[in-house]
């Protein structure tokens, strides 16, 4: 790999190489989990060591997410979304650590098929065809609406969850997924 | 009688309540339609499907469209709380709706506001935000699968995304995990315990556990948990009482499941079909001994 290469992996604006804990971390509040999934790949996209993460108690709502990020690159950060009209609702300060997402993975072989499942999330693909033949488990009403979009196209066709997904449970179907094409890739 | 509550992941699929019914492969609500895929119109399906063979008249349903930006689940709750204080349901089965705290908790302020307060039942998000509000233990049954037990049972998670790694790892058998849930006051009176092993538990322990018939093809299909939930809140509306119910419901479930010999590849209307067949060769038998 020449530098030019490397030049074009990292984004001049963004130091990669911190890790949001390493100097300080601030969390971004967003309206819903939508905007949050929004800001993440905009803020990965340009090379920000980002991590969504579960929110402080003292601000969960609901179905909540947010955007761990260096507190000492604020400005830089907000100036990213702020180009694409996308505003946090808050930018706060953590002092605690936050909650991790699930990061387990249990896969179970059907024979024909293989069924990964994320958290609360399940998803199933035949495997000769790549097919995903099935969506379960998940609690927020998207799922269903993420499975009707999914069922019946192969992972090559399919649009990524988090692409349609607006909560947690899209979100951990989205790793799921991502699972599925990694243990599914050639 | 019952009412079911929850959403259709339809953006345009208006509010109703009212009652329901079987059209083919559609299910009907006050008169709108919408397809048996999974969710809520699964479970009001095999709710619909249990009413008939126990001769009861059929649930209400009290839907709105909903495909996850909360738009859907926030009209049901503002509808819940003007309404419900002016109905007299005898069973509540809160399904998919996107948890909100706040929101949850001005539908129970009208539930204690109703002139007899009805079973209550949580399935799905609405399960999540029972939990989160701290008030799991105001609710009949519970129906998890094993991934959302070990997130009742980590005291510290506000939805299964977060569940912590120590609790969610396989190893963690199902009875320490309902054990752990009644310990922090995150379950249900009852619990439903959908998996491998189907648990029938309450605070005192163990009451019953359904392992027959096995058909692990069941647990990929999307909507098998939903069917077992809307099983159990038919028979819990027709005067069985709740570990009778979740008993019936589980083995119901998995005896329809086989009789459509399905592939995870099966959608879960193929297996609703067989709901009254499996349930009358299930209630033909004493219900609680283990099996």
């Amino acid at each position: 790999m020449g530098w030019r290469e490397i030049f074009k992996r990292r984004p001049a604006a963004a130091p990669a190489a911190l890790e949001p804990t390493a100097m300080g971390a601030g969390i971004l509040v967003f309206e819903n989990t939508s905007e949050v999934i929004r800001a993440e790949k905009l803020l990965k996209e340009a090379g920000w060591p980002v991590r969504v993460m579960g929110p402080p108690p003292e601000i969960q709502k609901g179905c909540d997410l947010v955007i761990e990020f260096p507190l000492m690159e604020k400005l830089g950060v907000l100036r990213v979304l702020a180009a694409q009209k996308l505003a946090p609702l808050e930018v706060v300060p953590v002092n605690s650590p936050l909650l991790q997402p699930v990061s387990l993975f249990q896969t179970k072989d059907f024979g024909e098929y293989l069924m990964v499942r994320a958290a609360n999330m399940k998803l199933t693909v035949h495997k000769a065809s790549r097919r995903i033949v099935n969506v379960s488990g998940g609690g927020c009403p998207d799922v269903p609406y993420l499975a009707h979009a999914l069922v019946g196209q192969t992972l090559e066709t399919a649009p990524a969850p988090k692409d349609l997904g607006h909560t947690l449970c899209g979100y951990a179907l989205q790793l799921a997924y991502e699972e599925m094409q990694r243990q599914c890739s050639p | 009688m019952l009412a079911v509550i929850g959403t259709v992941p339809e953006e345009s699929f208006p509010l109703v309540e009212g009652e329901t019914a079987l059209e083919g492969e559609r299910l009907s609500v006050a008169g709108q339609l919408c397809p048996v895929h999974r969710g809520t119109p699964a479970l009001l399906a095999a709710a619909v499907v249990t009413a008939q063979t126990l001769g009861q008249p059929p649930p209400q349903g009290c839907l709105a469209g909903d495909i996850g930006l909360g738009d859907g689940s926030r009209r049901l709750y503002a509808y819940l709380e003007k309404e419900l204080p002016l109905r007299q349901y005898q069973t509540l089965c809160f399904h998919y709706l996107q948890p909100d705290v706040d929101w949850h908790n001005r539908v129970m302020f009208a539930i204690e506001a109703m002139v007899r307060r009805p079973l209550l039942i949580a399935d799905a998000g609405y399960m999540y935000v029972a939990k989160m509000s701290g008030q799991a233990g105001e609710y009949d049954l519970f129906t998890p699968d094993i991934g959302e037990l070990a997130f009742l049972a980590d005291e510290e998670a506000p939805h299964p995304f977060y569940t912590r790694g120590f609790i969610l790892h396989e190893e963690n058998l199902a009875p320490d995990l309902i054990r752990r849930a009644y310990e922090f006051d995150n379950a249900a009176k009852y619990l439903l315990v959908k998996g491998q092993t189907d648990y029938i538990a309450c605070r005192q322990g163990i009451l019953a556990t359904v392992r027959e018939p096995t058909v692990a093809a069941l647990e990929p299909i999307g909507g098998t948990g939903d069917t077992v939930t809307g099983i159990a809140a038919a028979l819990l509306a027709a005067g069985y009482d709740l570990a009778a119910a979740a008993v019936a419901a589980a083995r119901a479930n998995r005896l329809a499941g086989l009789l459509a010999n399905p592939t995870p590849a099966t959608q879960v209307a193929e297996i609703i079909h067989f709901i009254p067949r499996a349930l009358t060769e299930v209630l033909a038998k004493p219900l609680l001994h283990d099996g």
